[in-house]
Parts: structure tokens; sequence; C-alpha cells
């Protein structure tokens, strides 16, 4: 009973691990063909299947008027964009976090968890609700088709999160902690700024790879806000496949736009195993 | 504690978020009531004309919003239930159980749309590996994205690849925080490993399941990069999503009108069943 236990569970484990691995392998490999090897019949592995080449990777080098793709302005884009928006949706959500986490608001029928409900249904609405009226709310301000603008959209969708957790969180740093920082002296910012905030760090950094990852993989606001001037690195990815679909630099393109945030799983797991996460994500 | 400290603390985010919010809703619910279009693009007031229409004759909504209720419900009770065994497997000590756990978390760190697109070359038809792969093993290719039936089958596996790992992220937290003393009282107790998961472990999980299942359906319930990129929606409206349907008829037919009162109609829907789906689930799981 306990072997055939262990059995299934491995079985199971391993099944799900090609599962979970299998679209990258046919990427790396599929960025190492040209058009006869994609073309022709269904290939695997270089030198075994086919005649691996560099073409893949080098289209995303070349300037676009030899007939590159330039991803490096994407690329960056993408990197300053969520960036500020996950920064400015950290401070001003923590900041909103604390004061629902250690004070009572009442305002007519509304009270805290009304509040915290508020911020975190921001999540339900889905991108196309909120991209029509933003498109014409950016052109009136005259910040369509900008960095700017689509970091102000993103902060709509960043906030709500960082507010989840950092609530969450703040629950479980005990009060006293607090306290005896009021009674030392401190005014409430002091006390937030130098004793909350330091026993805060775990949190802050769940709160923030959240927001860098929920940033970094927006797709639909940045493909109806932005058009010529600014490009984000997913749109310009997708762009490529409705053209005749070269899938080497296809493959190539989407590996390097992933690449980044695979790291960001090392980080969660490190936290996830040191026990850190448990306080901020329930 | 001081009184007004507390709006300090408050304020800036919320004035943002709202200050952010504000035109967008206000413009929406005002749009609902336009007839604003291609051929008259201004913001007429044409009064409840467009809920009117969306109430009695626009099937091919109410089909795009039930196709959205099953993807989503199906997706999410997979994702639960494979991501919670994945994390009762990884918990305890296995062999390389860091390895795993990071494995079974990079899906969710990568790019929906860039991820799909390579999963429209793998799931291609002539071309891709896994007709080729069971052509080996003798199974005919099968229309992954052009059987209207097949399609829905092929986005729920990509939103099973891509989301799972989240509801596996939060329930692995969970049991992680959970605490030791009724593993130890059960474990003198002599319970069997069946028991207790059904007695000790599920209903201390029941809160964070919760909770987990929520958030996932709030986030599939947008399923729209997927289905943008793998399908568009096709073949026919086999794959059409309530998002999507909102997207044809807002920014390609541009009845800005009508869409404004699809996207508000479709949101209130959305807040009310949501509500009802976490007060019944929080009356099944948590018994006593």
């Amino acid at each position: 009973m306990e072997k055939l236990y262990t059995f299934l569970k491995y079985t199971f484990i391993t099944l799900w691990t090609v599962f979970i691995v299998a679209p990258f392998l046919w990427a790396v490999s599929t960025s190492f063909k040209d058009f006869q090897s994609v073309n022709s019949k269904v290939t695997y592995i270089p030198w075994l299947d086919f005649e691996p080449t560099l073409e893949g990777w080098r289209v995303l080098v070349k300037s676009p008027a030899r007939g590159g793709v330039d991803i490096v302005e994407p690329y960056f884009n993408s990197i300053f964009v969520t960036c500020t928006a996950s920064l400015v949706s950290i401070v001003l959500g923590t900041l909103a976090a604390y004061a629902l986490s250690r004070f009572t608001f009442k305002a007519g029928f509304v009270r805290n968890n009304d509040i915290t409900f508020f911020f975190i249904s921001q999540r339900i609405m889905p991108p196309i609700v909120l991209s029509i009226p933003f498109f014409i709310f950016l052109s009136t301000i005259g910040l369509l088709d900008s960095l700017l603008g689509l970091v102000v959209v993103y902060i709509v969708l960043l906030m709500p999160i960082a507010v989840w957790i950092m609530v969450d969180f703040f629950n479980r740093v005990p009060k006293e902690l607090d306290e005896t920082a009021l009674i030392d002296g401190c005014n409430p910012y002091q006390a937030f700024y130098k004793v909350v905030l330091p026993n805060s760090i775990p949190g802050l950094i769940v709160a923030g790879m959240f927001c860098i990852i929920f940033g970094w993989i927006d797709f639909f606001f940045a493909f109806i806000l932005t058009f010529t001037e600014v490009q984000l690195l997913p749109v310009k990815v997708v762009a490529l496949n409705s053209s005749i679909t070269p899938w080497w630099s296809l493959s190539a393109s989407a590996l390097i736009s992933v690449a980044p945030l695979i790291i960001v799983a090392f980080v969660v797991e490190r936290y996830l195993s040191k026990g850190n996460l448990s306080g901020a994500l329930k | 504690m001081n009184f007004k400290h507390k709006f300090v603390f408050l304020f800036p985010g919320l004035f943002v978020l709202i200050g952010i919010l504000i035109f967008p809703i206000i413009f929406t619910i005002r749009l609902s009531l336009s007839g604003w279009n291609s051929y008259t693009p201004e913001m007429n007031f044409i009064g409840i004309t467009n809920y009117i229409r969306l109430f009695t004759d626009d099937p091919r909504f109410w089909e795009s919003f039930f196709r959205l209720s099953f993807l989503s419900v199906t997706t999410v009770i997979l994702q639960y239930v494979i991501g919670f065994a994945l994390a009762l497997m990884v918990w305890r000590e296995i062999k390389f159980k860091r390895f795993f756990r990071v494995i079974f978390l990079i899906p969710m760190m990568t790019t929906p749309v860039i991820m799909t697109v390579i999963w429209r070359t793998f799931f291609h038809e002539s071309l891709g590996p896994v007709n080729d792969l069971l052509g080996n093993i003798g199974v005919k290719p099968i229309l992954w994205l052009s059987d209207p039936v097949i399609a829905k089958f092929t986005v729920i596996i990509v939103e099973v690849w891509q989301w799972t790992p989240f509801m596996f992220l939060l329930l692995l937290a969970g049991l992680l925080s959970l605490p030791k003393e009724p593993f130890l009282a059960a474990a003198i107790d002599g319970a069997s490993p069946f028991r207790k998961f059904v007695y000790v472990t599920f209903p201390l999980m029941a809160p964070i399941s919760i909770g987990a299942i929520i958030i996932r359906l709030i986030e599939a319930s947008k399923i729209m990069d997927t289905v943008f990129v793998l399908t568009s929606g096709g073949p026919g409206t086999a794959t059409e999503t309530s998002s999507f349907y909102i997207y044809i008829k807002g920014l390609r037919e541009f009845q800005m009108g009508y869409a404004a009162t699809l996207s508000f109609t479709y949101l209130v829907i959305m807040i009310i069943s949501l509500t009802i789906i976490a007060k019944v689930l929080t009356k099944l799981m948590i018994k006593e």
C-alpha cells in the first residue's frame, strides 16, 4: 500500500514535470531551426533531426532596417513600466494596507472590510471593460501611446494585489510592536517607518514579486493603449505571430521574454522553504 | 491614537485608485446609454435601448457568458485538484523537493500570451509535435484548434498549465503555515494517511482553499489572452468568452455604446455571482 502510494506519487510528479517543461523544450528546439526543418516535417533534436542554425536568435540583434526584430526597446519599456507601476503600487498599497490593518474606519455603512474589498474587487474587472474608457481618458489628457499612460493604468492593476497581500501580512505583525514604539515616544509615522516596516520585509518582497509578475505578464492594456511610439514586449512578440510566422525567431524572442521572471520562481521558492511566505500569502 | 494619522496612511492609495477609476466607470455607464458607433460617433442619449437589445435580442452574449462560466469553473476545479495534490506531494520531505517546487512554480511566471504563441505551434495540426508524436503510436491527427469541441479543451489545457502554479503556491504556503499539533494527535491515534487528509488536513485548509478558489475564479473569469492568441474565439464562436465578445463589439465593430452596455451588465453579473459563490463555498467547506 505504502509502496503503491509512493509509486503513484512519483509517477504523477514526473508526468506533471514533463507537461510543464514540454513547451519550453519545444521552443528551445524550434529557435534553432530554419525554414526547411520547421516546414518539411516535425523535428525535435538538433544535429540528429535537423541542422541547427542561429538565424532565429540573430534576427533579435539585427536592426529592423535589415530585416531584424527590434526587441531591445520593448524590453526596456516593459521593465520601466512594470517597475515604476509596481513601486508606486507597493508604496501606496502598503500605506493603505497598514491603515486598514491598524485603525478602524467608519463612514456610513462602510467599514474596514468594505474598503479592503473595494481595493481587491478592482481585480474583477476584465481589462476589456476598462480599456475602452481608458483609451478615451488617456487620449483626452494626451497620454495615449506613452509610457506614463501605461504606468497609470498598471497602477489600477497592481495596487489591489499589494493591498491584498499587505493587509493579511500586517494583520500578522503583532500590534504590540507599534504600541511599544509609540510609548517609547515615536509618532505614528516613525513607528510605521522605523519599527513596522523593517519587520515586514518578507511581506514587501512577496507583494513586490506579485506586482512584478502581474505587471510583466499583462498584454491587453499594452495592446489597446499603445500603437507605434511605445511597444511593450508581449505586444511585440505577439505581433511576430501574425506575420508569416517565422517560428524560429518567434521561439527565440518568446524564450528571451519569459527568461527574467523565471528567476522570480527561485526567489519565491526560497521564501516558501524558509517559511516566510506562509504569513504573507493567506 | 490620533484621529488624523490614519487618513494620511489610507488616503493616498485610496484616492489615487478612485481618481484613476472614477472617469472610466462613470464614462462606461454614460456610454452604455448612448448609441455611439462608427456611423454616429457621438454621445447621444438613447435611454435603455441597448439594455433592451441585450436582454431580448442577443443570444451570442449569453452563450459567450455560459461558455466563460464553463471554461473558468472547469479550469479552476482542475487547478484546485492538481494544485492541491502537488502541494501535498512536495509539502513533506521528498527527494529533490526544492527542485520540484521551483519547476511547479515556473509557468505562472511566464507571460500568458507569449506562452500561448508557443502552445499554438505546439498544437499545430500538421507541424506540431503533439500530433506527430501521437501519429507515431497510430493516433489520427487531432484537430486541436479547429474542432469546436476540442478547441475548448485545448484552451483548458493551456489555462491549467499556466495557472495551476498559482493555486499550488497559495495552497503550499497554506500547508506550510498549519499548526503541527493536530497532525501529531492524528499520528498518535494511528490514523491512516487518507483519514488524516479527510479529518485533519482538509478541514484546516478549508479557509485557505476558499480564498484560493475565489482569487483564481476572479482571474479565470478574465480569460482573454489565451483565447485571443490560440483560437481568436474560433472556430466560429466555439471558444468566444464574454471579454472577447465585448472586444469584438467594441474595438472591431466600434459599437462603443453597446459594448459599454455589455461591459456594465457583465460586471454586475460577475460581482453578484462571485459573492454568491463565496457564500456557498464557505457553507459547503466549513462545517459546524
